[in-house]
Protein backbone atom coordinates (compact mmCIF):
# COMPACT_ATOMS: atom_id res chain seq x y z
CA UNK A 1 0.00 0.00 0.00
CA UNK A 2 1.25 3.45 -0.90
CA UNK A 3 0.84 6.77 1.60
CA UNK A 4 0.56 9.91 0.97
CA UNK A 5 1.75 12.45 3.60
CA UNK A 6 1.00 15.93 3.14
CA UNK A 7 3.40 17.90 5.20
CA UNK A 8 3.04 22.17 5.46
CA UNK A 9 5.83 24.26 5.93
CA UNK A 10 5.28 26.42 9.31
CA UNK A 11 6.31 29.69 11.41
CA UNK A 12 7.92 26.90 14.14
CA UNK A 13 5.84 26.65 17.12
CA UNK A 14 8.65 28.43 19.47
CA UNK A 15 8.34 31.34 17.94
CA UNK A 16 6.17 33.88 19.21
CA UNK A 17 4.89 35.81 16.22
CA UNK A 18 4.48 39.66 15.76
CA UNK A 19 1.63 41.61 14.18
CA UNK A 20 3.06 43.93 11.62
CA UNK A 21 2.33 47.36 12.21
CA UNK A 22 0.40 47.93 8.70
CA UNK A 23 -2.14 45.09 9.90
CA UNK A 24 -1.71 43.16 6.69
CA UNK A 25 -0.10 39.74 8.36
CA UNK A 26 2.64 38.54 10.80
CA UNK A 27 6.29 39.27 10.37
CA UNK A 28 7.87 36.70 8.47
CA UNK A 29 10.75 37.75 7.40
CA UNK A 30 13.73 35.80 9.66
CA UNK A 31 11.19 33.81 11.18
CA UNK A 32 12.48 29.90 11.62
CA UNK A 33 10.55 27.71 9.67
CA UNK A 34 9.59 24.23 10.39
CA UNK A 35 7.35 21.10 9.94
CA UNK A 36 4.29 21.65 11.15
CA UNK A 37 4.35 19.55 14.41
CA UNK A 38 1.42 17.58 13.87
CA UNK A 39 2.81 16.91 10.15
CA UNK A 40 5.74 15.69 11.50
CA UNK A 41 4.11 12.83 13.75
CA UNK A 42 1.78 11.84 10.41
CA UNK A 43 5.58 10.93 8.71
CA UNK A 44 6.37 9.05 11.70
CA UNK A 45 3.42 7.03 11.67
CA UNK A 46 3.82 6.44 7.89
CA UNK A 47 7.10 5.67 8.58
CA UNK A 48 6.56 3.03 11.23
CA UNK A 49 4.03 1.80 9.42
CA UNK A 50 6.32 0.99 6.65
CA UNK A 51 8.67 -0.79 9.03
CA UNK A 52 5.68 -2.88 9.84
CA UNK A 53 5.56 -4.44 6.43
CA UNK A 54 2.08 -2.59 5.78
CA UNK A 55 3.06 0.39 3.79
CA UNK A 56 5.50 -0.06 0.80
CA UNK A 57 6.10 3.39 -0.51
CA UNK A 58 5.64 7.02 1.28
CA UNK A 59 5.42 10.16 -1.18
CA UNK A 60 5.52 13.69 0.97
CA UNK A 61 3.83 16.77 -0.19
CA UNK A 62 3.92 19.69 0.62
CA UNK A 63 2.53 22.85 -1.00
CA UNK A 64 3.61 26.74 -1.11
CA UNK A 65 6.42 28.66 -2.22
CA UNK A 66 9.71 26.84 -3.62
CA UNK A 67 11.25 26.99 0.19
CA UNK A 68 8.73 23.86 1.21
CA UNK A 69 10.98 21.23 -0.42
CA UNK A 70 13.11 21.91 2.87
CA UNK A 71 10.14 20.70 4.16
CA UNK A 72 10.14 17.69 1.87
CA UNK A 73 13.75 16.84 2.46
CA UNK A 74 12.77 17.01 6.58
CA UNK A 75 10.64 13.99 5.62
CA UNK A 76 12.39 12.47 3.37
CA UNK A 77 14.94 11.83 5.87
CA UNK A 78 12.36 10.33 8.72
CA UNK A 79 11.72 7.89 6.04
CA UNK A 80 9.41 8.99 3.59
CA UNK A 81 10.26 7.58 -0.05
CA UNK A 82 9.86 10.48 -2.56
CA UNK A 83 8.73 14.20 -2.87
CA UNK A 84 5.89 16.33 -4.78
CA UNK A 85 6.63 19.95 -4.39
CA UNK A 86 3.63 21.87 -6.14
CA UNK A 87 4.91 25.12 -6.37
CA UNK A 88 2.74 28.34 -5.35
CA UNK A 89 3.50 31.87 -4.43
CA UNK A 90 1.81 31.78 -1.08
CA UNK A 91 0.56 28.71 0.99
CA UNK A 92 -2.75 28.22 -0.53
CA UNK A 93 -6.33 27.72 1.71
CA UNK A 94 -7.88 24.41 2.54
CA UNK A 95 -10.00 23.92 0.01
CA UNK A 96 -7.33 24.68 -2.76
CA UNK A 97 -4.80 22.30 -0.77
CA UNK A 98 -7.63 19.61 -0.61
CA UNK A 99 -8.09 19.65 -4.24
CA UNK A 100 -4.85 20.07 -4.80
CA UNK A 101 -4.68 16.81 -2.91
CA UNK A 102 -7.14 15.11 -4.38
CA UNK A 103 -5.67 15.96 -7.80
CA UNK A 104 -2.64 14.05 -6.63
CA UNK A 105 -4.36 11.12 -4.67
CA UNK A 106 -6.42 10.04 -8.25
CA UNK A 107 -3.35 9.57 -9.78
CA UNK A 108 -0.92 8.31 -6.92
CA UNK A 109 -3.77 6.04 -5.84
CA UNK A 110 -2.50 5.45 -2.39
CA UNK A 111 -4.37 3.48 0.48
CA UNK A 112 -4.02 5.54 3.11
CA UNK A 113 -3.45 9.86 3.48
CA UNK A 114 -2.15 10.48 6.59
CA UNK A 115 -1.58 14.37 7.33
CA UNK A 116 -1.82 16.63 10.51
CA UNK A 117 -5.07 17.42 12.06
CA UNK A 118 -3.88 21.34 12.60
CA UNK A 119 -1.68 23.58 11.41
CA UNK A 120 -0.44 25.60 13.13
CA UNK A 121 0.22 29.01 11.58
CA UNK A 122 -4.04 29.28 10.30
CA UNK A 123 -5.26 26.80 12.67
CA UNK A 124 -7.94 25.57 10.82
CA UNK A 125 -8.17 22.18 11.22
CA UNK A 126 -9.98 21.35 8.05
CA UNK A 127 -7.75 19.88 5.31
CA UNK A 128 -8.13 16.85 6.08
CA UNK A 129 -11.77 16.71 6.49
CA UNK A 130 -11.85 18.25 3.30
CA UNK A 131 -9.72 16.30 1.04
CA UNK A 132 -11.91 12.83 2.54
CA UNK A 133 -14.77 14.89 1.90
CA UNK A 134 -13.42 15.41 -2.03
CA UNK A 135 -12.36 11.99 -2.20
CA UNK A 136 -15.66 10.55 -1.27
CA UNK A 137 -13.78 8.65 1.34
CA UNK A 138 -14.10 8.52 5.23
CA UNK A 139 -11.97 9.70 7.66
CA UNK A 140 -10.34 9.21 11.52
CA UNK A 141 -9.56 12.49 12.24
CA UNK A 142 -7.90 13.38 15.71
CA UNK A 143 -6.15 9.87 15.80
CA UNK A 144 -4.52 8.91 18.73
CA UNK A 145 -3.81 4.99 17.85
CA UNK A 146 -4.48 3.66 13.86
CA UNK A 147 -4.10 -0.03 13.02
CA UNK A 148 -4.52 -1.11 9.69
CA UNK A 149 -5.64 -5.23 8.96
CA UNK A 150 -6.64 -5.93 5.48
CA UNK A 151 -8.92 -3.49 4.05
CA UNK A 152 -10.07 -1.37 7.06
CA UNK A 153 -7.90 1.05 9.37
CA UNK A 154 -9.06 1.24 12.95
CA UNK A 155 -8.34 4.25 14.18
CA UNK A 156 -8.84 5.67 17.72
CA UNK A 157 -9.92 9.58 18.20
CA UNK A 158 -9.24 12.14 20.66
CA UNK A 159 -12.31 13.44 21.56
CA UNK A 160 -13.96 15.84 24.01
CA UNK A 161 -15.34 13.65 26.16
CA UNK A 162 -12.18 11.02 25.53
CA UNK A 163 -11.34 8.37 23.37
CA UNK A 164 -13.49 7.04 20.41
CA UNK A 165 -12.34 4.02 18.42
CA UNK A 166 -13.88 4.42 14.38
CA UNK A 167 -13.53 1.07 11.95
CA UNK A 168 -12.83 2.51 7.89
CA UNK A 169 -12.86 0.98 4.98
CA UNK A 170 -9.53 2.12 2.71
CA UNK A 171 -8.82 3.99 1.14
CA UNK A 172 -8.82 6.96 4.11
CA UNK A 173 -7.89 10.17 5.48
CA UNK A 174 -6.85 9.91 9.01
CA UNK A 175 -5.12 13.10 10.72
CA UNK A 176 -2.91 12.71 13.81
CA UNK A 177 -3.03 14.06 16.81
CA UNK A 178 -0.69 15.01 19.56
CA UNK A 179 -0.60 11.38 21.23
CA UNK A 180 -0.16 9.39 17.98
CA UNK A 181 3.23 8.95 18.70
CA UNK A 182 6.51 10.83 19.13
CA UNK A 183 8.55 11.65 15.87
CA UNK A 184 12.26 10.22 15.40
CA UNK A 185 14.86 12.59 14.82
CA UNK A 186 16.79 11.99 11.44
CA UNK A 187 20.05 10.89 11.94
CA UNK A 188 22.75 12.16 9.73
CA UNK A 189 23.06 9.47 7.82
CA UNK A 190 19.39 9.16 6.93
CA UNK A 191 19.63 13.38 6.36
CA UNK A 192 22.76 12.18 3.49
CA UNK A 193 20.59 9.94 1.97
CA UNK A 194 17.63 11.71 1.64
CA UNK A 195 19.39 14.18 -0.23
CA UNK A 196 19.20 11.37 -3.34
CA UNK A 197 15.34 10.60 -2.89
CA UNK A 198 13.57 12.28 -5.83
CA UNK A 199 11.34 15.38 -5.67
CA UNK A 200 8.93 16.21 -8.73
CA UNK A 201 7.84 19.68 -8.78
CA UNK A 202 4.54 20.90 -10.33
CA UNK A 203 2.56 23.68 -10.19
CA UNK A 204 -1.45 24.15 -8.97
CA UNK A 205 -2.18 24.38 -13.01
CA UNK A 206 -0.92 20.63 -13.55
CA UNK A 207 -3.78 19.56 -11.16
CA UNK A 208 -5.75 22.09 -12.36
CA UNK A 209 -6.54 24.07 -9.61
CA UNK A 210 -7.03 27.37 -9.00
CA UNK A 211 -5.09 28.00 -5.63
CA UNK A 212 -7.21 32.01 -5.72
CA UNK A 213 -8.36 32.38 -1.95
CA UNK A 214 -12.08 32.54 -0.83
CA UNK A 215 -11.11 34.36 2.59
CA UNK A 216 -10.01 37.98 1.74
CA UNK A 217 -8.02 38.83 4.59
CA UNK A 218 -9.33 42.47 5.99
CA UNK A 219 -7.09 42.59 8.44
CA UNK A 220 -4.65 41.26 11.20
CA UNK A 221 -4.55 42.96 14.57
CA UNK A 222 -2.97 41.73 17.91
CA UNK A 223 -5.40 40.38 20.50
CA UNK A 224 -5.73 42.95 23.22
CA UNK A 225 -2.97 42.70 25.94
CA UNK A 226 -3.48 40.51 29.16
CA UNK A 227 -1.76 43.15 32.29
CA UNK A 228 0.25 41.03 34.38
CA UNK A 229 -1.51 41.26 38.09
CA UNK A 230 0.70 41.17 40.85
CA UNK A 231 2.43 38.43 42.83
CA UNK A 232 0.16 37.46 46.38
CA UNK A 233 2.69 36.73 50.12
CA UNK A 234 0.77 34.09 51.20
CA UNK A 235 -2.23 31.58 50.36
CA UNK A 236 -4.54 33.08 52.86
CA UNK A 237 -4.22 36.63 50.91
CA UNK A 238 -4.99 34.79 47.63
CA UNK A 239 -7.76 33.66 48.84
CA UNK A 240 -8.82 37.00 50.32
CA UNK A 241 -8.46 38.69 46.95
CA UNK A 242 -10.61 35.78 45.44
CA UNK A 243 -12.97 36.66 48.03
CA UNK A 244 -13.30 40.37 48.03
CA UNK A 245 -11.53 42.13 45.34
CA UNK A 246 -11.89 39.84 42.46
CA UNK A 247 -15.00 38.62 43.95
CA UNK A 248 -14.86 35.41 42.45
CA UNK A 249 -15.38 32.81 44.84
CA UNK B 1 -31.00 35.52 5.70
CA UNK B 2 -31.51 32.17 7.26
CA UNK B 3 -28.64 30.06 9.61
CA UNK B 4 -28.75 26.40 10.54
CA UNK B 5 -26.69 25.37 13.42
CA UNK B 6 -26.10 21.71 13.90
CA UNK B 7 -26.49 20.94 17.79
CA UNK B 8 -24.20 19.09 19.81
CA UNK B 9 -26.28 16.85 22.28
CA UNK B 10 -26.23 13.81 24.93
CA UNK B 11 -28.58 12.40 27.11
CA UNK B 12 -31.63 14.97 25.62
CA UNK B 13 -29.46 18.61 26.43
CA UNK B 14 -28.23 20.36 24.33
CA UNK B 15 -24.20 21.04 25.23
CA UNK B 16 -23.26 24.51 26.23
CA UNK B 17 -20.71 25.11 23.60
CA UNK B 18 -23.89 24.48 20.73
CA UNK B 19 -25.80 27.20 22.87
CA UNK B 20 -22.82 29.79 21.88
CA UNK B 21 -23.35 28.73 18.56
CA UNK B 22 -26.60 29.97 18.78
CA UNK B 23 -25.78 32.86 20.10
CA UNK B 24 -23.45 33.53 17.16
CA UNK B 25 -26.11 32.62 14.46
CA UNK B 26 -28.72 34.48 15.69
CA UNK B 27 -26.28 37.44 15.00
CA UNK B 28 -26.88 36.64 11.31
CA UNK B 29 -30.58 36.26 10.63
CA UNK B 30 -33.45 33.82 12.00
CA UNK B 31 -31.97 30.62 13.48
CA UNK B 32 -32.90 27.05 12.65
CA UNK B 33 -31.34 24.14 14.04
CA UNK B 34 -30.47 20.59 13.35
CA UNK B 35 -30.78 17.80 15.59
CA UNK B 36 -29.11 14.50 14.71
CA UNK B 37 -29.62 10.74 16.34
CA UNK B 38 -32.23 9.07 18.88
CA UNK B 39 -31.17 10.91 21.69
CA UNK B 40 -34.61 11.37 23.43
CA UNK B 41 -36.00 14.47 24.15
CA UNK B 42 -33.04 16.46 22.88
CA UNK B 43 -35.52 18.01 19.47
CA UNK B 44 -37.75 19.33 22.42
CA UNK B 45 -34.72 21.14 24.42
CA UNK B 46 -33.34 22.59 21.39
CA UNK B 47 -36.87 23.67 20.83
CA UNK B 48 -36.68 25.90 23.89
CA UNK B 49 -33.78 27.85 23.37
CA UNK B 50 -34.25 31.67 23.17
CA UNK B 51 -34.22 32.55 19.31
CA UNK B 52 -34.37 29.36 17.25
CA UNK B 53 -37.15 29.50 15.10
CA UNK B 54 -37.18 26.16 13.76
CA UNK B 55 -35.81 22.59 14.71
CA UNK B 56 -34.60 19.91 12.44
CA UNK B 57 -35.04 16.42 13.66
CA UNK B 58 -33.13 13.59 12.00
CA UNK B 59 -34.28 10.76 14.34
CA UNK B 60 -32.07 7.83 13.11
CA UNK B 61 -29.45 5.86 14.80
CA UNK B 62 -27.20 6.50 11.66
CA UNK B 63 -26.73 9.77 13.37
CA UNK B 64 -26.34 8.18 17.14
CA UNK B 65 -22.34 8.48 17.11
CA UNK B 66 -21.87 11.74 15.08
CA UNK B 67 -19.98 10.42 12.43
CA UNK B 68 -18.71 12.69 9.93
CA UNK B 69 -19.44 10.94 6.62
CA UNK B 70 -23.38 10.94 7.47
CA UNK B 71 -24.09 14.54 9.12
CA UNK B 72 -22.22 15.89 6.49
CA UNK B 73 -23.81 14.40 3.92
CA UNK B 74 -27.27 15.37 6.11
CA UNK B 75 -25.82 18.95 6.27
CA UNK B 76 -25.59 18.90 2.64
CA UNK B 77 -28.79 17.68 1.70
CA UNK B 78 -30.24 20.79 4.03
CA UNK B 79 -27.69 23.14 2.51
CA UNK B 80 -30.13 24.62 -0.35
CA UNK B 81 -32.36 26.63 2.35
CA UNK B 82 -29.64 28.17 4.23
CA UNK B 83 -27.04 31.20 3.76
CA UNK B 84 -24.89 30.01 6.89
CA UNK B 85 -24.02 26.60 7.93
CA UNK B 86 -22.59 26.32 12.06
CA UNK B 87 -21.12 24.00 14.29
CA UNK B 88 -19.43 24.75 18.03
CA UNK B 89 -16.02 24.23 17.73
CA UNK B 90 -16.07 21.03 19.50
CA UNK B 91 -14.52 17.34 18.66
CA UNK B 92 -18.18 16.87 16.56
CA UNK B 93 -18.04 20.21 14.91
CA UNK B 94 -14.25 20.68 13.78
CA UNK B 95 -14.39 16.85 12.12
CA UNK B 96 -17.89 17.21 10.10
CA UNK B 97 -17.88 21.26 9.13
CA UNK B 98 -15.00 21.08 6.70
CA UNK B 99 -16.30 17.78 5.30
CA UNK B 100 -19.65 19.81 4.58
CA UNK B 101 -17.72 22.71 3.25
CA UNK B 102 -15.48 20.73 0.65
CA UNK B 103 -18.59 19.11 -0.26
CA UNK B 104 -20.15 22.22 -1.01
CA UNK B 105 -17.17 24.18 -2.45
CA UNK B 106 -16.41 26.36 0.45
CA UNK B 107 -13.85 27.36 2.51
CA UNK B 108 -14.79 26.89 5.85
CA UNK B 109 -13.98 29.85 8.80
CA UNK B 110 -13.18 28.01 11.78
CA UNK B 111 -13.05 29.21 14.75
CA UNK B 112 -14.76 32.19 14.82
CA UNK B 113 -14.37 34.46 17.77
CA UNK B 114 -16.39 37.60 16.20
CA UNK B 115 -19.21 38.23 13.56
CA UNK B 116 -18.66 41.67 11.86
CA UNK B 117 -21.55 41.22 9.27
CA UNK B 118 -23.07 38.33 7.30
CA UNK B 119 -19.15 37.91 5.75
CA UNK B 120 -16.70 39.02 7.97
CA UNK B 121 -15.40 37.18 10.77
CA UNK B 122 -12.59 37.51 13.22
CA UNK B 123 -10.63 34.35 14.27
CA UNK B 124 -7.77 33.51 16.06
CA UNK B 125 -4.52 32.56 14.16
CA UNK B 126 -0.81 31.31 14.84
CA UNK B 127 -2.55 30.11 18.51
CA UNK B 128 -4.16 33.25 19.48
CA UNK B 129 -1.10 35.39 18.85
CA UNK B 130 -3.19 37.31 16.16
CA UNK B 131 -6.85 38.11 14.91
CA UNK B 132 -7.69 37.80 11.44
CA UNK B 133 -10.50 39.67 10.67
CA UNK B 134 -11.35 37.77 7.10
CA UNK B 135 -14.53 37.99 4.31
CA UNK B 136 -15.87 35.23 2.55
CA UNK B 137 -16.23 35.34 -0.97
CA UNK B 138 -18.05 32.12 -1.02
CA UNK B 139 -22.24 31.59 -1.47
CA UNK B 140 -22.62 30.01 2.11
CA UNK B 141 -20.84 30.38 4.47
CA UNK B 142 -19.62 27.32 6.51
CA UNK B 143 -18.50 28.06 9.81
CA UNK B 144 -17.34 26.46 13.25
CA UNK B 145 -17.75 29.02 16.31
CA UNK B 146 -15.17 29.12 19.18
CA UNK B 147 -17.82 29.13 22.19
CA UNK B 148 -15.54 30.50 24.74
CA UNK B 149 -16.52 34.27 23.12
CA UNK B 150 -20.01 33.97 22.98
CA UNK B 151 -21.94 34.11 25.68
CA UNK B 152 -24.56 31.04 25.12
CA UNK B 153 -28.57 31.30 24.73
CA UNK B 154 -30.23 30.08 27.64
CA UNK B 155 -31.50 26.40 28.54
CA UNK B 156 -35.17 27.56 28.16
CA UNK B 157 -37.48 30.61 26.81
CA UNK B 158 -38.25 29.43 23.57
CA UNK B 159 -40.74 27.15 21.82
CA UNK B 160 -39.73 26.85 18.45
CA UNK B 161 -41.92 24.00 16.28
CA UNK B 162 -39.96 20.73 15.21
CA UNK B 163 -39.88 19.05 12.21
CA UNK B 164 -38.66 15.45 11.21
CA UNK B 165 -36.32 15.15 8.12
CA UNK B 166 -35.54 12.17 6.47
CA UNK B 167 -31.78 10.72 6.54
CA UNK B 168 -29.67 10.98 4.23
CA UNK B 169 -26.69 8.01 3.58
CA UNK B 170 -23.30 9.09 3.58
CA UNK B 171 -22.40 5.95 6.31
CA UNK B 172 -21.22 2.66 4.15
CA UNK B 173 -17.70 3.31 4.92
CA UNK B 174 -17.41 4.20 8.50
CA UNK B 175 -18.46 2.30 11.87
CA UNK B 176 -18.29 3.53 15.08
CA UNK B 177 -16.52 0.39 17.20
CA UNK B 178 -16.36 1.85 21.01
CA UNK B 179 -15.92 5.03 22.81
CA UNK B 180 -14.51 5.48 26.23
CA UNK B 181 -15.66 8.38 27.76
CA UNK B 182 -13.99 10.15 31.34
CA UNK B 183 -16.75 9.50 33.87
CA UNK B 184 -16.89 12.89 35.93
CA UNK B 185 -19.53 14.48 38.57
CA UNK B 186 -17.80 17.74 37.67
CA UNK B 187 -18.75 20.55 35.18
CA UNK B 188 -17.51 19.90 31.77
CA UNK B 189 -14.66 22.13 30.73
CA UNK B 190 -15.89 24.16 27.88
CA UNK B 191 -19.12 24.47 30.29
CA UNK B 192 -17.67 25.28 33.98
CA UNK B 193 -17.29 28.51 35.71
CA UNK B 194 -13.89 27.74 37.50
CA UNK B 195 -11.33 25.73 36.04
CA UNK B 196 -8.36 24.69 38.29
CA UNK B 197 -5.55 23.15 35.71
CA UNK B 198 -2.19 21.35 36.99
CA UNK B 199 0.65 20.64 34.80
CA UNK B 200 3.78 19.01 34.46
CA UNK B 201 4.90 20.57 38.01
CA UNK B 202 2.09 17.93 39.74
CA UNK B 203 4.43 15.01 38.70
CA UNK B 204 1.84 12.05 38.84
CA UNK B 205 -1.91 11.07 38.16
CA UNK B 206 -2.10 10.71 41.99
CA UNK B 207 -1.00 14.13 42.59
CA UNK B 208 -3.86 15.17 40.83
CA UNK B 209 -6.25 13.98 43.32
CA UNK B 210 -4.70 17.27 45.05
CA UNK B 211 -6.36 19.38 42.95
CA UNK B 212 -10.21 17.83 43.82
CA UNK B 213 -11.06 19.20 46.90
CA UNK B 214 -9.78 22.85 45.63
CA UNK B 215 -12.02 21.60 42.55
CA UNK B 216 -15.00 20.54 44.50
CA UNK B 217 -15.11 23.23 47.10
CA UNK B 218 -15.34 25.71 43.96
CA UNK B 219 -17.83 23.81 41.79
CA UNK B 220 -14.65 23.87 39.16
CA UNK B 221 -13.53 21.40 35.96
CA UNK B 222 -10.35 19.93 35.75
CA UNK B 223 -8.31 20.61 33.40
CA UNK B 224 -4.06 20.17 32.54
CA UNK B 225 -1.36 21.29 30.04
CA UNK B 226 -0.44 19.16 27.26
CA UNK B 227 2.86 18.08 29.10
CA UNK B 228 0.70 16.46 32.18
CA UNK B 229 -1.36 14.62 29.61
CA UNK B 230 1.28 13.21 27.45
CA UNK B 231 2.84 11.81 30.57
CA UNK B 232 0.02 10.40 31.75
CA UNK B 233 -1.34 11.75 34.34
CA UNK B 234 -4.92 12.52 33.79
CA UNK B 235 -7.02 11.63 29.68
CA UNK B 236 -6.54 13.59 26.49
CA UNK B 237 -10.04 15.35 27.06
CA UNK B 238 -8.31 17.29 29.92
CA UNK B 239 -5.92 19.54 27.82
CA UNK B 240 -6.65 23.04 27.50
CA UNK B 241 -4.52 24.99 24.62
CA UNK B 242 -4.33 26.08 20.93
CA UNK B 243 -5.10 22.43 20.38
CA UNK B 244 -6.83 20.94 23.31
CA UNK B 245 -9.95 23.03 24.59
CA UNK B 246 -10.48 26.82 24.34
CA UNK B 247 -11.90 27.39 27.73
CA UNK B 248 -12.88 31.15 29.46
CA UNK B 249 -14.21 30.73 33.18
CA UNK B 250 -14.30 33.54 35.67
CA UNK B 251 -11.76 31.88 37.04
CA UNK B 252 -8.82 29.78 36.10
CA UNK B 253 -6.66 28.30 38.64
CA UNK B 254 -2.90 27.39 36.42
CA UNK B 255 -0.61 25.07 39.39
CA UNK B 256 2.95 23.99 38.48
CA UNK B 257 1.94 25.46 34.60
CA UNK B 258 4.47 27.18 33.03
CA UNK B 259 2.43 29.37 30.74
CA UNK B 260 3.60 28.56 27.07
CA UNK B 261 1.57 29.73 24.13
CA UNK B 262 0.06 26.83 23.60
CA UNK B 263 -1.40 26.66 27.06
CA UNK B 264 -2.05 30.58 26.87
CA UNK B 265 -4.28 30.13 23.63
CA UNK B 266 -6.36 27.98 25.54
CA UNK B 267 -7.09 29.93 28.57
CA UNK B 268 -6.37 33.78 28.36
CA UNK B 269 -9.59 35.08 27.94
CA UNK B 270 -10.68 33.82 31.43
CA UNK B 271 -11.63 37.02 33.41
CA UNK B 272 -9.45 36.27 36.74
CA UNK B 273 -6.61 33.88 36.33
CA UNK B 274 -4.32 32.39 39.12
CA UNK B 275 -0.59 30.85 38.73
CA UNK B 276 0.99 28.96 41.49
CA UNK B 277 4.40 28.03 39.94
CA UNK B 278 7.74 27.59 42.23
CA UNK B 279 9.39 29.51 39.33
CA UNK B 280 9.08 33.20 39.68
CA UNK B 281 9.98 33.57 36.69
CA UNK B 282 7.59 31.27 35.02
CA UNK B 283 5.91 33.23 31.45
CA UNK B 284 2.19 32.18 33.43
CA UNK B 285 3.01 34.81 35.34
CA UNK B 286 2.72 37.20 32.89
CA UNK B 287 -1.03 36.79 32.27
CA UNK B 288 -1.98 36.07 35.83
CA UNK B 289 -4.09 38.40 37.91
CA UNK B 290 -3.08 36.73 41.00
CA UNK B 291 0.45 34.91 41.61
CA UNK B 292 1.72 32.69 44.01
CA UNK B 293 5.25 31.86 43.70
CA UNK B 294 5.05 28.47 46.02
CA UNK B 295 5.83 24.92 45.79
CA UNK B 296 2.56 23.06 44.87
CA UNK B 297 2.95 20.66 47.62
CA UNK B 298 2.35 23.30 50.53
CA UNK B 299 0.37 25.48 48.85
CA UNK B 300 -2.07 22.99 47.65
CA UNK B 301 -3.31 21.83 51.15
CA UNK B 302 -3.12 25.25 52.15
CA UNK B 303 -5.53 26.23 49.82
CA UNK B 304 -7.76 23.58 50.69
CA UNK B 305 -7.64 24.41 54.39
CA UNK B 306 -8.25 28.34 53.43
CA UNK B 307 -11.13 27.36 51.14
CA UNK B 308 -12.62 25.08 54.15
CA UNK B 309 -12.56 28.25 56.44
CA UNK B 310 -16.09 29.42 54.93
C1 LIG C 1 1.87 21.48 18.13
C2 LIG C 1 1.84 21.73 19.59
C3 LIG C 1 0.62 21.85 20.22
C4 LIG C 1 0.55 22.06 21.58
N1 LIG C 1 -0.67 22.19 22.16
C5 LIG C 1 -0.74 22.40 23.49
C6 LIG C 1 -2.00 22.57 24.14
O1 LIG C 1 -3.07 22.52 23.51
N2 LIG C 1 -2.00 22.76 25.48
C7 LIG C 1 -0.85 22.83 26.23
O2 LIG C 1 -0.93 22.98 27.45
N3 LIG C 1 0.33 22.68 25.64
C8 LIG C 1 0.42 22.46 24.29
N4 LIG C 1 1.65 22.30 23.73
C9 LIG C 1 2.84 22.14 24.61
C10 LIG C 1 3.44 23.43 25.13
O3 LIG C 1 4.34 23.94 24.18
C11 LIG C 1 4.20 23.14 26.46
O4 LIG C 1 5.17 22.16 26.23
C12 LIG C 1 3.29 22.66 27.59
O5 LIG C 1 2.17 23.51 27.71
C13 LIG C 1 4.08 22.61 28.89
O6 LIG C 1 3.28 22.09 29.93
P1 LIG C 1 3.60 22.45 31.44
O7 LIG C 1 3.52 23.92 31.63
O8 LIG C 1 2.72 21.60 32.29
O9 LIG C 1 5.08 21.88 31.62
P2 LIG C 1 6.44 22.67 31.83
O10 LIG C 1 6.67 23.66 30.79
O11 LIG C 1 7.46 21.62 32.08
O12 LIG C 1 6.21 23.48 33.18
C14 LIG C 1 6.07 22.90 34.42
C15 LIG C 1 5.98 24.05 35.42
O13 LIG C 1 5.74 23.53 36.72
C16 LIG C 1 6.50 24.26 37.66
N5 LIG C 1 6.71 23.39 38.81
C17 LIG C 1 7.42 22.23 38.86
N6 LIG C 1 7.36 21.70 40.08
C18 LIG C 1 6.63 22.54 40.84
C19 LIG C 1 6.24 22.54 42.20
N7 LIG C 1 6.59 21.56 43.03
N8 LIG C 1 5.49 23.55 42.65
C20 LIG C 1 5.13 24.57 41.81
N9 LIG C 1 5.48 24.62 40.51
C21 LIG C 1 6.21 23.61 40.04
C22 LIG C 1 7.77 24.62 36.94
O14 LIG C 1 8.36 25.77 37.51
C23 LIG C 1 7.26 24.86 35.51
O15 LIG C 1 6.95 26.23 35.31
C24 LIG C 1 1.74 22.12 22.35
C25 LIG C 1 2.97 22.01 21.73
C26 LIG C 1 3.04 21.83 20.36
C27 LIG C 1 4.37 21.71 19.69
N1 LIG D 1 0.26 23.92 2.06
C1 LIG D 1 0.19 22.67 2.53
N2 LIG D 1 1.06 21.72 2.08
C2 LIG D 1 1.01 20.46 2.57
N3 LIG D 1 0.13 20.05 3.49
C3 LIG D 1 -0.75 20.94 3.97
C4 LIG D 1 -0.77 22.29 3.51
N4 LIG D 1 -1.76 22.93 4.17
C5 LIG D 1 -2.32 22.03 5.00
N5 LIG D 1 -1.72 20.83 4.88
C6 LIG D 1 -2.03 19.59 5.62
O1 LIG D 1 -3.29 19.73 6.25
C7 LIG D 1 -3.16 19.67 7.66
C8 LIG D 1 -4.20 20.53 8.33
O2 LIG D 1 -4.03 21.88 7.99
P1 LIG D 1 -5.14 22.99 8.28
O3 LIG D 1 -6.43 22.46 7.79
O4 LIG D 1 -4.68 24.20 7.51
O5 LIG D 1 -5.14 23.23 9.76
C9 LIG D 1 -1.72 19.99 7.93
O6 LIG D 1 -1.29 19.44 9.17
C10 LIG D 1 -1.03 19.35 6.74
O7 LIG D 1 -0.88 17.96 6.91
Amino acid sequence: MKLLVPVKRVVDYNVKVRVKSDQTGVELTGVKMSMNPFDEIAVEEAVRLKEKGIAAEIVAISIGPAACGETIRTALAMGADRGILVETEASPEPLAVAKMLRAIAEREQPGLVIMGKQAIDDDMNATGQMLAALLGWPQGTFASKVEIAGDTATVTREVDGGLETVALTLPAVVTADLRLNEPRYASLPNIMKARKKPIETIKPADLGVDPAPRLTVLKVTEPPKRQAGRKVGSVAELVDKLRNEAKVI
Amino acid sequence: MTALVLLDHENGRIKQPSRSAVAAAAKLGEVHVLVAGTDAGAADAAARLPGVARVLRAADVAYDHALAEPLAALLVSLAGDYSHLLAAATAIGKNVMPRVAALLDVQPISDIAGVESEDVFVRPIYAGNALATVRSADPKKVITVRAASFDPVAEEGGSAPVADIPPAGGGERSRFVSAELSKSERPELTAARVVVSGGRGMQSGDNFHLLDPIADKLGAAVGASRAAVDAGFVPNDYQVGQTGKIVAPELYVAVGISGAIQHLAGMKDSKVIVAINKDEDAPIFQVADYGLVADLFTALPELKAELEKA
